[in-house]
């Protein structure tokens, strides 16, 4: 049976809602165990939000003070050891910028290969995942005698409740291993707003080129905040400036699945496609008729966004 | 200083992908492919540091069959000094380019060693990271910016969160955002006298390496279609909907 463990990704003290998405993929795999591995400076909060999640068996948190901010080279190997001393056969976790970074290099140090960004678990070694952007779903058989190691797409599995209690323990390697000195944490820029997070809300607004300007996307923000949605945006409107990249949406940004998908000004380049075809329902506005976000839109309006938005806007709160 | 860059031959990115009707993967023949352009993005780095005296020596490599040669071309008509092609006909997995990698790494002995963050084939984003940990060197993926000092590199990440600064020393592995640069656009003189330059040849058992087995593609499928959607005309008839729905 398959020992399954999940590393927890966590930002400024808090589980991300990626890791529950991971957990939920995990569960997916049958299984004798099920743990999640914390490495902070100090994970026992994290840990302890981490064993409410349904389904875990056991948290374990590795305090280090190089383990404060996530560092591929000096977590891999932490991680490389739980592996091997707790005869885990899977090493999960999710497809986040955290996960991305870290799990190829867990992977190499086990000398295994590796399965990005897994979409569906069809059995203990047969997983599905997307390629070219999400235009192709490939099927993939691992070898049962060797670790598997992967990231979960987030975008694939609704986050497990937070209602359970499993088992929280500080843990120490076995043996005291050399962690390299040759990366440093030197700060972070962080665009933290009020607003629900892109990765995990359920409905999300974003603009594109279509909206013109840095100024004139705070009407996208303001009908965002208007129907409680996160902001996203195409990467031609970060390339142009108007926002900052981490609210980039697409195969090179963050994957989304929310229930609501409202764009705005947005053409649908394949590569904006590959964030948003897991959305429940999509909204698209656009001047263009012939914009290919329209083939794959549930509901097309076309006309001038600076009409409609207000339009919307005032209708949506004449109805609720 | 010396730079090493990697590269893939991949399905050019505005090309609709076709999957083979058998499900044994996506016709790749007769269909126009280019470098990844996250690679496009470290050559692009690579040269500029090459122009501005930070680099002395920049080098590419790739692994494939013959027709790599073409991209092989289009990295010497940026400005490579030297071009290598690790020759297989087999597809080649992340850890088997990876392990290729560092063989290379091990014989150039490169200060930076560029790659894309992701092939936009596969969407791997694997090797750059696998490659850092069989060499055992520092990793910084995803950047949008970088600054070169003699012994170490300042790296600016584009994570989840925002932008993460990292200091690695070198030898050193970094990974290309789409937002570190723009690339140029090649001049047809460039072009012309790419043609004459030499490409050194080379294969995995040259290198030692032993190729991957581990994972096996049993097939390839087009996703489910989302069910075709509808137009409304008006604002009204959109919010009405959006209540059917029950989403607002």
């Amino acid at each position: 049976m398959s020992r399954i463990l999940v590393i927890a990704d966590h930002f400024e003290g808090t589980l991300t809602a990626a890791t529950a998405k991971a957990v939920a993929g995990a569960r997916e795999i049958a299984h004798e165990a099920l743990d999640v591995l914390v490495l902070a400076a100090d994970g026992a909060a994290i840990a302890g939000e981490a064993a409410r999640l349904a389904g875990v068996d056991r948290v374990t948190h590795l305090d280090r003070a190089e383990n404060a901010h996530p560092i591929a080279a000096i977590a891999a190997p932490q991680i490389v050891a739980a592996v091997t001393q707790g005869h885990y056969s899977h090493v999960l976790a999710p497809n986040t910028s955290f996960g991305k970074d870290m799990m190829p290099r867990v992977a190499a140090l086990l000398g295994v290969e590796m399965v990005t960004d897994l979409s569906a678990v069809l059995d203990t070694h047969r997983f599905q995942r997307p390629i070219y952007a999400g235009n192709a779903l490939t099927t993939v058989e691992t070898p049962p005698d060797e670790t598997l190691v992967a990231t979960v797409r987030t975008a694939s599995f609704k986050p497990v409740a937070a209602d359970a209690q499993a088992d929280v323990a500080a843990r120490q390697l076995d043996d005291d291993i050399e962690l390299p000195t040759h990366s440093r944490f030197v700060g972070i820029e962080n665009h933290a707003t009020d607003r629900p997070d892109l990765a995990t809300a359920k409905r999300v607004v974003s603009g594109g080129r279509g909206v013109g300007s840095a100024a004139n996307f705070d009407i996208i923000r303001e009908f965002a905040d208007s129907i409680g949605a996160a902001v996203g945006a195409s990467r031609a409107a970060v390339d142009a400036g108007y926002v900052p990249n981490d609210m980039q949406v697409g195969q090179t940004g963050k994957i989304i699945a929310p229930e609501l998908y409202i764009c705005f000004g947005i053409s649908g380049a394949i590569q904006h496609l590959a964030g948003i075809k897991d959305a429940g329902t999509i909204v698209a506005v656009n001047a263009d008729p012939d914009a290919p976000i329209f083939e794959i839109a549930d509901i097309g309006l076309v006309g001038d966004l600076f009409e409609i938005i207000p339009a919307l806007q005032s209708a949506l709160g004449a109805s609720s | 200083m010396k730079v090493l860059v990697s590269i893939k031959r991949a399905i050019d990115y505005n090309v609709h992908i076709r999957i083979a009707d058998d499900g044994s993967g996506v016709v790749t023949d007769g269909v126009k492919h280019s470098i990844n352009p996250f690679d496009e993005i470290a050559l692009e780095q690579a040269i500029r540091w090459k122009e501005d005296g930070t680099a002395d020596e920049v080098v590419a490599v790739t692994i494939g069959g013959d027709a790599a040669v073409e991209q092989l071309r289009t990295a010497l008509a940026f400005g490579c000094d030297r071009v290598l092609h690790v020759r297989t006909d087999q597809p080649v997995s992340s850890l088997t380019a990876a392990r290729t990698l560092a063989a290379i790494a091990a014989q150039e002995s490169p200060d930076v060693l560029l790659l894309g963050k992701q092939a936009i084939d596969d969407d791997n984003g694997q090797t750059g990271a696998m490659t850092a940990g069989l060499l055992g060197w520092p990793q910084a993926t995803f950047a949008s910016a970088i600054t070169l000092g003699d012994h170490s590199a300042r790296v600016t990440r584009e994570i989840d969160a925002g932008l993460e600064t990292l200091e690695i020393d070198l030898p050193g592995l970094i990974t290309t955002d789409l937002r570190l640069n723009e690339p140029r656009y090649l001049k047809l003189p460039n072009i012309m006298k790419a043609k004459k330059k030499p490409i050194e040849d080379t294969t995995l058992e040259a290198l030692g390496v032993t190729p991957a087995a581990g994972h096996r593609v049993v097939d390839t499928t087009p996703p489910a279609p989302r069910p075709a959607g509808e137009r409304v005309d008006s604002v009204d008839a959109l919010v009405a909907r959006l209540n059917d729905k029950g989403l607002v």
